[in-house]
Parts: structure tokens; sequence; C-alpha cells
């Protein structure tokens, strides 16, 4: 039987803490939204532990964490560990914000994949999203 | 791979399931593969619809119910389903921010979906992810729908139970009768009740099951269709509801309708997945060509499909 499957990029968008800036993170959504995602919005006051359990029952492929008053450098290093240690360690993680310059190669040793800093253009987040899953499903295919 | 999938989330493996959905949401083959696996071990769960039209807080009395039916040590899965572009296919799915406290509780399983094209106020994976729920050993699967109008009530036909959530101030009595919303449901609740016009919608819904019982009649069944008032936002009714849930699946089982409800569900999804394969197979290879056609006005839609038939006639019966 000829088989057609309908893959859609699934993006789990979330802020963690009491960070309620929320500007941001909705833009982003309507964005990816444009370009095609299922997105899927936690709410606020989120602890990286919620954040991992949604993403696993929702079964992203991508966890964005928008973050515009710190506690980027506790949350985001515990909720990579979490992802890794739940089994889902192979769930792209972003984050974007207000994350200064010298935190970032922290937080990438840490296992956030790519870091957007205030001003980054939306199309430059979906278009790297777009490649990111043209990369993923041609690995997947091999 | 699809046999661990399986396995896993008969064992009740959140990941597992999750990623079952998924393939089914997808349509990959693999999610074919699970179902069949797992389809001996379902049957058992309470699917419970939630609709009702945009705004009347179907997914803060989903919260509610979860809350609720927790404190009675019942183990609950949500589906909630929102409209996906039907430009872009792209989808904001934001009904777990209303859910967020559920979120680490292990007897709780949540799942968001986009419609994905499909009309009726679900998603055509939603039957599916319900067989899948209801594998993992949930007691309850809640089902919330996309806003529906006046007539996206599928549901209705997944649902062993179906709550329609009103709210006052909504429209005139015309609105609720047209409304095929107000001939089905097993139960109904007015939400917002601290809301101004609530005694006019109360009287309203009052008179619509009233005349609903009088035209069904004996057609309607023994189960006494409640109306029940909540405040969701205040965590308010959600005891009668359950007790009604309840009761109503206790009912079901009672006269011997639980397993013809899941039967009938299970024969639609058949008949869902007969049409889309036919479909398929019918517009492969050559149907292109045939759309082609139609598109530039050279034949009719009718010719299209006979000819289409035809070919489909002689195709193999074995691919």
């Amino acid at each position: 039987m000829q088989e057609r499957s309908d893959r859609r990029l699934r993006v789990l968008l979330a802020k963690l803490g009491m960070d309620t800036h929320t500007v941001g993170v909705t833009i982003i959504g309507h964005a990816l939204r444009e370009a095609g995602m299922e997105v899927i919005f936690t709410g606020l006051k989120q602890t990286p532990e919620m954040v991992a359990a949604a993403a696993i029952q929702e079964d992203v492929d991508v966890v964005g964490i928008s973050t515009l008053s710190a506690g980027h450098m506790r949350n985001l290093p515990k909720l990579a560990r979490l992802l890794r240690e739940q089994g889902a360690g192979d769930k792209l993680l972003l984050a974007g914000g207000v994350i200064p310059q010298e935190d970032q190669s922290f937080l990438t040793e840490a296992g956030v994949h790519k870091i957007f800093t205030m001003g980054a253009d939306t199309r430059d987040i979906v278009r790297y999203l777009q490649d990111w899953w043209a990369e993923r499903q041609a690995s997947e295919a091999a | 791979m699809t046999d661990a999938i399986a396995d896993g989330l008969l064992k009740g493996t959140i990941a597992a399931g999750a990623r079952a959905i998924r393939w089914l949401d997808d349509r990959d083959p693999r999610g074919a593969a699970v179902i069949r696996h797992i389809f001996p071990a379902t049957g058992r769960a309470q699917i419970v619809g939630i609709t009702g039209p945009p705004g009347a807080g179907k997914s803060t009395l989903a919260d509610m119910l979860v809350t609720e039916l927790r404190r009675r040590e019942l183990r609950v899965g949500v589906i909630a389903i929102d409209p996906s572009s039907p430009f872009t296919g792209g989808a904001i799915l934001g009904d777990r921010v209303r859910m967020g406290r559920h979120t680490l509780d292990p007897g709780v399983f949540i799942r968001s979906l986009g419609t994905r094209g499909q009309a009726g106020g679900l998603s055509r994976s939603t039957h599916d992810a319900c067989l899948v729920l209801d594998a993992m050993g949930y007691d309850i699967v809640i089902v919330e729908t996309v806003g529906v109008g006046q007539d996206e009530i599928d549901v209705v036909n997944l649902a062993h139970t179906t709550i329609i959530v009103g709210v006052p101030g909504l429209g005139d009595e015309v609105q609720a009768v047209k409304a095929g919303l107000l001939e089905a449901g097993e139960i109904f609740v007015i939400n917002k009740a601290d809301r101004d016009g609530y005694e006019a919608a109360w009287r309203q819904y009052e008179l619509m099951l009233h005349l609903r019982e009088v035209s069904l009649g004996a057609a309607a069944g023994s189960w006494p269709v409640p109306l029940l008032r909540a405040i969701a936002t205040a965590a308010e009714g959600g005891v009668e509801i359950v007790d009604a849930i309840l009761a109503h699946g206790a009912a079901l089982r009672k006269e011997g309708t639980f397993a013809r409800r899941s039967g009938l569900r299970d024969r639609e999804q058949t008949l869902a997945l007969l049409r889309d394969h036919l479909a398929r197979r019918a517009l492969s290879p050559a149907g292109e060509a045939v759309l082609a056609e139609v598109e530039a006005r050279r034949i009719d839609p009718y010719s299209a499909v006979e000819r289409l038939l035809a070919e489909l006639d002689g195709k193999a019966l074995t691919t």
C-alpha cells in the first residue's frame, strides 16, 4: 500500500520562572505558524521539569525557551540535562531573548543548541528551523 | 522499533505513547503497525468529549474536570484540539496553557493536536490517539474539540459521553435551535454562570432539552440528560459534572451499550480509512492528469470520477 507521511515540525515554546514578558515569544509563535509549523504554548511560570514533561508528552522536535529576565544560567542547563536524562536529548533546544554574550558559550556547552539574542529577525529563526528540519529528515531517510 | 513503542505504551510509558500518537498524526505507516499491536488492549477507557463554541471555557473546564477525576484517583488522558491554518497548515496549540498544573502529574497525559485540514471539530488522528491513551491504561480520555459552530459535532460519534458547554449571552433561541449541538450530547453545562444572562440561558437550555425529550420520545433512551452549571475559573461545578460523567459511563455499561459505542466508533474509523485509501489509490498515478482536466474545465467532476473509478477497477487488488 502506498502510504503518505504528513510530517509537520512541532515546536514547544515556553517561558521559565517568573519571567512574564510574552510579546517576543508570541510573535515568534505566530511566525512559526505562518511557516507551517505546529506551535505548542505551555503558559507562564514553567519550571524546567514542567517543560521537559510537556515536550515529551507532545513529542515535539524543538523546544524554544524565551528568557528576558535572567535565570537562564540556571534554568537552561537544567532543562537540557532533564531532556537528556529522560531520553529526549534529540530534541533541538533553542533559547532566545536577553542572553549576554559572555554567557553563551557556557550555555552551548551545557546543551543549548542555538541562541538568538535581542533583535534577531524572525525570518532568520524560521529559516534556521527549516534548514535543521530538512537536515533531520534527510539524515533519517538515509 | 514499532514493537518497542507498542510494548512501551502498553506498559504506560509516556514517551512511547507520545511517539505513537505522533506517527498516527503524521500518517507515518509505523502508526498503523502500532494500532494493530495494541487494539486488543483497547475498549476499556471512557471517552468523554467536551465541545462548545469558541470562548465557552472548554479548556478551563477540562482542567477542572481533570482535577476532580484525579481526586477520585482516576487516571486521565486529555486530547486537546485546536485549528490548523487552512493556508499554511501551521497551528497555535494553546490548550495546555489552562492545564499547566497537571503537567507533572504522572496520572495525567495531555496532548495537543491541530485539525490538519479535517472539518468537524477533530483531527483525523483523534480516534487513533484515543486508542493509544486507552491502551496506556487511562481510565478516562477527555477530548476537547476546537470551538465549534453549528454542526461540527463529530465528537459525538467518537465519545461515549459528550459534554456540551454553553455560556450566557451568546445568542437568541434561534441560534440555539439551529445548533445541531443541542440535539446531541449527554451532559449540558452552562459555564461562566456568574455572568449576566445566566438565568435566560438556563431557561433556554431547559426548554430545548424538554423539546428534545418530547420529540425523541423513547428514542432518547433512558439517560436523563442533566443540565448543570459551572464557573470553571472558580473551580465550581466540577463535582457534579464528574458525577454525571461517571454515572453515564456506568449506565452505558449496565445497559450493555458501552462496547457498542466503541464498536460504532471503530466502524466509522474503518469507513474513513477506506475512503482515504481508496481516494489515494484511485488518484495514483494518473489522478493528477484527470484533476488537471477538471481544473481546465475540459471535463466535468462526475465524468472525472467515473474515469478514475474505471481505472481503479482495472487495478490489481493487491497493492
